[in-house]
């Protein structure tokens, strides 16, 4: 049993497991599931301002997001405790050669080490990657009106139109990273 | 207090989900948009094809919650098409830059990668600004 928790999982299983998270959330209390609503929420936290879009009862509306949230914290940290998180990832042979090219090693680790840590911060990749990126992320997913979870995984199991409109926009902001962006700050 | 504790339960198991799917990875990310592997399409295909039929089932048991309300999602409107393009695009860049999408930002700090801590502070000032110029952007 526990060979299969501390061991990555095929798409096969991983993938109908995160799909179960929508019927879930609407039966512990008719919640559409979603996660970036909570970077809004945070800000309305912590931010306090005269902005319409932070004025709202973020502790009503936003609990059981920010609750969620913590588990999924709390989740991470179980996944590292058991099993760890440092094995290869089995990327592809082709993925591997292009990383190479541009200076990147597979490591034992989610993450390359290179790029994603605190010294790599202050390199201008670095920057552009944390940075930048972190920033796009949570701009892009508030006007997008959700992220991958409420669109692409909750929005298009509803059969909302416009969640695959979004998750289009997605794979298209994605590949001009990888095809445009990628070359040329490596 | 009981609602509380399954949210909290939900979450960890979704983290702990995210990790061993690896879609938490930034090599899967990057291999996903470069099409060379069918792992994350699987992932993303195969929770939908599960979505869907569980939306069809609760809704054809016409489940209630507590109050009475029926089961169901509210649909997003299609008139803002133009925000769920442009919006997209924007997250997509970011998603191929930090090679993680909100869920998995949190479940790597959790994990023990600390330093996804910036790209979250950095993800919050990203929606603090679009809530600043909302008013001003097209929808």
């Amino acid at each position: 049993m526990i060979h299969y928790l501390a061991n990555p999982w095929p798409w096969y299983i991983a993938g109908p497991l995160i799909g179960i998270m929508v019927p879930l959330l609407l039966l512990i209390g008719n919640k559409a599931f979603g996660i970036s609503s909570n970077f809004r929420h945070i800000c309305a936290m912590c931010i306090p301002s005269k902005i319409p879009y932070f004025n709202y009862d973020w502790k009503k509306e936003g609990k059981w997001q920010l609750i969620l949230l913590l588990g999924i914290i709390i989740g991470g940290a179980l996944a590292e405790y058991v099993g760890g998180t440092k094995g290869l990832v089995d990327i592809s042979f082709q993925t591997r050669a292009w990383l190479l090219k541009m200076g990147i090693f597979s490591q034992n680790s989610l993450l390359p080490h290179n790029l994603f840590n605190w010294e790599s911060l202050f390199t201008f990749k670095g920057f552009i990657m944390l940075v930048v990126g972190g920033f796009l992320v949570g701009f892009g997913t508030r006007y997008a009106g959700g992220c991958t979870s409420g669109h692409t995984i909750t929005g298009i199991s509803n059969l909302q139109i416009g969640s695959i409109i979004a998750s289009i926009g997605f794979f298209i902001g994605g590949m001009i990273t990888v095809y445009f962006i990628y070359p040329l700050i490596f | 207090m009981k609602a509380t504790l399954l949210y909290l339960a939900a979450g960890i198991y979704f983290g702990f989900v995210l990790v061993r799917a690896e879609v938490v990875s930034w090599f899967r990310i990057i291999e996903m948009f470069r099409f060379e592997a069918f792992h994350m399409y699987g992932v993303i295909l195969s929770a939908i094809v599960v979505g869907i039929i569980c939306l069809q089932v609760i809704k054809k048991l016409g489940l209630t919650d507590l109050e009475g309300k029926k089961l169901a999602l509210d649909p997003k409107s299609i008139d803002l098409w133009k925000s769920y393009l442009l919006g997209g695009i924007i997250f997509g860049l970011g998603w191929g830059l930090t090679g993680a999408c909100p869920g998995p930002l949190f479940t790597l700090v959790g994990a023990g990668y600390t330093i996804m801590l910036v790209p979250i502070a950095s993800a919050v000032a990203g929606v603090w600004v679009y809530g600043k110029f909302k008013e001003k952007m097209i929808h």
